[in-house]
């Protein structure tokens, strides 16, 4: 059994997996619920000034048959007094002391706001804050939430005034609703932030009714955008969290955020930098009991790897993430086609037909049976044909020998503009 | 026709094919991963079902296979021999929208998976120093020791044949079940450090007393006996078959040619009749006929087994009983002759009695009759153990399998009558854990009474 349990800028859980700062974690209830399942850790529902919400609140989409492929959601932080949640906190947290409890806080962009506020949680035992900069929805409106966290300028200064009074590890929450999440990820570390957690949800309207013309969801016919989660939005989570974890000035360690719904997930967050992931939707959708095959799924993946400790596949893949200027331009896959095990349904010629390179030829043996095969020198390499094939194993991507040493873009615009100015020496 | 050993040997090969990748992903997501499930309340072991369900969609097979094992130490046979349309898959709720969830093919996908990987799925427990025999080696006895195992006692079982797995190993046709699932079962209660005594029986090469002296408690788990007479003329003809050894045989040794174009009729209609006419039709008999002295509606075999025997060509004649078997001067089975049967009033088992017709007897030209009328009791086994029992059916505290040794608890087919339990191996592979988990509280109270 490999040693699971993480520390996170301080925070130490028994194990990566941490509830998302959300409905499961609405109150003492849940998260010792949670707990008892072998959860490691909880975020705190957002606690700040008291709010109302509305009903309904929550939307999905299908994909294929398939529930949930996204969600999004319009309530807002928590809706029930402070004192009921810190006492709750309190009780929690002295159950379970192994456990990290860390307390999701919102308020006005105000210093003593934030002051009073991290004295409190941090008087009943919490593990560390997080500060809510992403919520996309509702609390934005009132210049909290994502309306601060996508303004750099305001994400350092209420860290830096949360700096000024916590006691505990602090980590702020970012938004992705930003063309650049590494601007607010700087902003966080230069406020003081000791870690930093993405994404919070994405603005997101999930449907409007083909009948009624109403939204989905609606609240007496009228609806507000949501923030979109759920396993959708984990290419997009994954990628900011591997922007943030390259980036030379963002420094602090990372908590994973989106879409995460197994122990692979939580692998590949960790593996691109995040030393600990939030879970949310899987949850909302299956229970807490999905832990119970997240540890197990992560425990055999270690002891298969012979890794002893959890810690020891953070940020291993980051250094394989570059820009597309830093890729080998003379690196060459192609595509192979296995006729033994190919079904003929024409799939991946069609798509390259229509939509790659027209590089598949629909050929016919000698027994008249028909076949596909690749041009691999027509072939450019772009995945498609594999990714719509739906047999395993019947379309693979070779890798091709080439015949020129590794050249990025990069390299070869310097090489060039090189090749220039000894071209000016000469004159 | 002309059938060569090989043909005969690509009948004995498994049936049903597993799921592939994608299948088995595909149904795997379909699962809805139900809350308080009811296939979990309809399985015997009480399998996690949803739980391994879904290791197999998150890819943690090994997970998967161990949620499964954990439940039902010979989960990887039931996979293959467990009526699932009576049990899981009959209580899936996606049989009141689509249809329900091929949950023993996903079963068998992730043992198949643990077999192929050569995985050790558990540990046992720290030594605590209390003895058990068990006495059997099939399903009731390798799950009440691996249980034993886990929780620290050391465990011997003693085994007649010459393999552990008892109906498993030997009883189940192995185009239904291979005997390396089952071998890999019994490695798996091996590996935790019991020791398996083949070759063993107990009443004969070792005595029951020696046991109850030996040991701080014994598990009798010695499931059943040959199959009894018929007990009419010709029994003892050449070409007559005890259906269990026939099967046995099957297992154990090469196959023969020697059915090739024979006539076979079985007579009875449970699971070894049905075993024994696919049997039959797959050595290349040229006809099988099953003759049962009641009704289909009275049959004991499952429907899927009746159904797979109807696939193998297997003819039924229902209200048929035997009546003497003919055979040549060689001594050579050569006719059956059978009267016709109907059903009276019903017996104290409930089922309605047969009753011959008298003038309605008829012949059959016959080569091989396999009996297949039910199994015998270890009668004088009991007796040496001196339990409490009824027509060869040991008497257990309900409760805890405890039988009238108070030392002596008893699971399986052993304790099986009409009435109390059911005859499935799944059935025998919880009794194991119960018995297991019995014995456990009575050790650990005699010590804390000592203390």
């Amino acid at each position: 059994m490999a040693d699971l349990s993480i520390n996170l800028a301080g925070i130490k859980s028994p194990n990566p997996f941490w509830l998302a700062s959300a409905p499961p974690t609405n109150s003492g209830y849940q998260v010792q619920r949670a707990f008892e399942a072998g959860w490691g850790g909880a975020v705190w529902k957002t606690l700040g000034e008291p709010i109302l919400n509305v009903s309904s609140r929550f939307a999905a989409v299908s994909f294929n048959g398939q529930r949930v492929m996204g969600f999004n959601n319009i309530e807002l932080i928590t809706d029930r007094p402070l004192e009921v949640n810190l006492k709750e906190i309190y009780e929690t947290k002295k159950r379970f002391p192994d456990r990290a409890v860390v307390a999701s806080l919102m308020v006005e962009p105000k210093r003593e706001k934030w002051h009073e506020i991290v004295k409190r949680v941090e008087d009943v035992g919490v593990d560390g804050l997080e500060l809510n900069f992403g919520c996309p929805h509702g609390m934005a409106e009132r210049g909290m939430g994502s309306a601060s966290g996508q303004v750099p300028e305001l994400v350092e200064k209420q860290t830096y005034w949360v700096k000024e009074v916590a006691q505990t590890p602090v980590i702020v929450k970012l938004t992705p609703n930003i063309t650049d999440i590494t601007a607010t990820a700087e902003a966080a570390v230069q406020g003081g932030a000791d870690a930093i957690s993405m994404i919070n949800t994405i603005n997101s309207l999930m449907g409007v009714d083909l009948d009624t013309w109403n939204t989905i969801p609606h609240v007496s016919g009228k609806g507000a955008h949501g923030g979109y989660c759920g396993p959708a939005v984990k290419p997009i989570a994954l990628n900011m969290v591997a922007e943030c974890a390259r980036h030379p000035r963002i420094h602090v360690p990372i908590s994973g955020i989106g879409g995460i719904s197994s122990w692979k997930d939580a692998v590949e967050f960790m593996l691109m930098g995040a030393t600990g992931v939030q879970v949310c939707t899987a949850v909302m959708h299956h229970g807490f009991r999905i832990i119970e095959d997240m540890i197990e799924g992560l425990n055999h993946y270690l002891d298969e790897k012979g890794i002893a400790s959890v810690m020891d596949i953070v940020g291993k893949s980051v250094h394989k993430y570059s820009n597309w200027g830093g890729l080998d331009l003379n690196y060459k896959v192609v595509a192979r086609i296995n006729t033994d095990v190919c079904i003929n349904c024409n799939k991946c010629y069609i798509s390259c037909e229509d939509a790659s390179h027209q590089c598949i030829d629909r050929l016919t043996d000698e027994n008249g049976k028909e076949y596909l095969k690749v041009r691999e020198e027509d072939c450019v390499g772009c995945n498609l044909c594999s990714i719509v094939c739906p047999v395993d194993g019947a379309i693979d991507m070779v890798e091709i020998p080439s015949e020129h040493p590794p050249m990025t873009w990069n390299e070869r615009q310097a090489a060039i503009s090189g090749l220039n100015s000894c071209n000016v020496d000469v004159k | 026709m002309n059938l060569s050993l090989s043909d005969l040997e690509k009948n004995f090969q498994e049936v049903e094919p597993g799921l592939t990748d994608r299948e088995a992903i595909e149904e795997a997501n379909r699962c809805l991963y139900c809350y308080d499930a009811p296939c979990i309340k309809a399985c015997p072991t009480g399998i996690d079902i949803p739980a391994f369900i879904k290791k197999i969609a998150s890819g943690n097979l090994k997970g998967s296979a161990k949620t499964i094992m954990l439940s039902n130490p010979v989960g990887a046979s039931c996979a293959r021999v467990c009526p699932t349309e009576e049990l899981c898959e009959g209580a899936c709720v996606l049989n009141h929208s689509t249809k329900p969830i091929m949950i023993g093919k996903l079963q068998r996908y992730a043992t198949d998976w643990a077999i192929r990987n050569e995985e050790v799925l558990f540990e046992a427990g720290k030594k605590n120093g209390k003895t058990v025999a068990v006495v059997g080696g099939g399903p009731a006895g390798l799950s009440a020791a691996r249980e034993l195992a886990r929780m620290g006692y050391t465990v011997t079982i003693f085994e007649a044949e010459k393999e552990a797995g008892g109906l498993n190993t030997y009883g189940i046709v192995s185009f239904r079940l291979p005997q390396k699932i089952s071998f890999w079962e019994v490695n798996q209660v091996k590996g935790l450090g019991v020791q398996i005594r083949t070759n063993t029986k107990v009443g004969k090469d070792i005595s029951a007393k020696e046991l109850l002296d030996d040991y701080d408690a014994v598990v009798l788990a010695v499931g059943m006996g040959k199959v009894p007479m018929l007990g009419i003329e010709g029994e003892d003809l050449d070409g007559v078959y005890d259906a269990i050894e026939f099967i046995k045989e099957t297992k154990t040794n090469p196959l023969t040619d020697k059915l090739v174009g024979k006539r076979v009729v079985v007579i009875g209609a449970g699971n070894t009749a049905i075993d024994g006419a696919t049997c039959s039709v797959r050595l290349g008999a040229e006809n099988v006929k099953i003759l049962y002295r009641r009704t289909k509606e009275e049959m004991t075999a499952y429907d899927f087994e009746y159904e797979f025997a109807k696939q193998d060509g297997v003819e039924f004649r229902w209200l048929t009983a035997p009546k003497r078997i003919i055979g040549d001067e060689n001594g050579k089975v050569t006719h059956i002759e059978c009267v016709r049967m109907k059903l009276g009033e019903p017996d104290a088992d409930g089922r309605r009695r047969p009753v011959p017709i008298e003038g309605s007897e008829f012949t059959m030209r016959v080569d091989v009759v396999i009996k297949a009328i039910g199994q015998t009791r270890h009668l004088d086994l009991i007796q040496e153990f001196g339990l409490e029992h009824d027509d060869g059916v040991v008497k257990v505290n309900p409760e805890n399998y405890q039988t009238s040794n108070q030392k002596v608890f008893a699971c399986g087919d052993v304790i099986f009558a009409k009435g109390q339990g059911e005859a499935m191996v799944v059935t025998a592979a919880q009794q194991g854990k119960e018995a297991a988990y019995a014995i456990h509280q009575y050790l650990t109270k005699a010590v804390s009474e000592t203390a």
